[in-house]
């Protein structure tokens, strides 16, 4: 597995999706956003988190027009895998590669805690260490993680099985406290139609070592690289 | 050419920051208003050879960056 992950001025979870990657034995590199092509041999595309171009305008919306999107989209066109991760599913959201759009959070909090994720398929190449409908333990940390879809477009998502992750509690239930940003259909991440894009709000990488306080975000990257 | 283009959240999509603002008005005894919502006005120059040209200039310019039409309006005020 050779990833390339595409930094953004204001991209500040980079080095940690690096280590998450590293981890479960895939090659890594960095490309920065002006790049026009990603690496030859590249597998997985990594869109990391963090705060490209300060927010301005919208999240998202200016790196989702970077010159290194181009390559990203041609990359997942060929049917290569893209995951982008909070400011990269904005990105991806505002680059037209997965649909819909990441509204600010209901209660206009930026909210940073620890929050279960149902996983809603593992015949996916992002979920395959996972069990369906598995509740898994990662992190959130974002101020515009409200999914937002019109009826039409939420109604193709939920019919072609494209929701990967929703916000739960500890049991799995789709509760209104365990969705504080307010997402539609508690959606916290989302497949493209060939299910070789992923977005998610969560951060998987958070999670990867004991010693920081819990391994489930792990399995997204043995995934990965199996 | 002097242009203005304005962007505001289509009917129906939620507006924490606009209900927020509607509070805070309503904080300081300004409570006759509601219905507030937030948007955003760009002011900028476009050399064009006419104001179609202009304005389709800035019709790109808004569906290619300054709006996303999932949940945002535009509209295009040539001075």
């Amino acid at each position: 597995m050779r990833a390339a992950i595409v930094v953004f001025p204001g991209s500040n979870r980079d080095s940690d999706v690096a280590r998450a990657l590293r981890l479960a034995g895939a090659e890594v590199v960095k490309v920065w956003h002006a790049d026009t092509e990603l690496p030859s041999g590249t597998d997985l595309a990594v869109l990391p988190g963090g705060f490209s171009y300060g927010d301005y305008l919208r999240c998202g919306a200016i790196a989702g027009r970077a010159p290194a999107m181009d390559a990203v989209r041609a990359h997942a066109a060929r049917g290569g895998l893209v995951l982008g991760i909070c400011n990269g599913f904005q990105i991806l959201c505002e680059s037209g590669l997965l649909p819909g759009v990441l509204m600010r959070n209901v209660n206009r909090r930026f909210i940073c805690h620890r929050q279960t994720l149902r996983v809603e398929r593992n015949d996916t190449r992002f979920t395959s260490a996972y069990a369906a409908g598995q509740v898994i333990d990662v992190c959130v940390a974002h101020g515009e993680g409200n999914y937002f879809a019109d009826p039409e477009t939420l109604a193709r998502i939920e019919g072609e099985g494209r929701v990967a992750f929703r916000y739960c509690d500890a049991t799995g239930a789709l509760t209104v406290d365990a969705n504080r940003n307010g997402s539609i259909n508690a959606i916290a991440g989302i497949y493209s139609e060939q299910r070789n894009v992923l977005g998610m709000m969560p951060h998987p990488e958070n999670f990867v070592e004991g010693l920081i306080g819990g391994t489930d975000g792990h399995g997204l990257f043995r995934s990965l690289a199996a | 050419m002097k242009a203005r283009i304005i962007v505001t959240l289509k009917t129906g999509v939620l507006d924490p920051q606009g209900k927020a603002i509607e509070a805070a008005l309503k904080s300081f005894g300004i409570d006759s208003v509601g219905g507030v919502r937030q948007g955003k006005v760009f002011d900028l120059d476009v050399e064009a050879a006419d104001r179609a040209a202009a304005e389709a200039t800035l019709k790109s310019a808004c569906d290619k960056l300054l709006a996303n039409t999932v949940v945002e309006n535009y509209t295009i005020e040539i001075a």
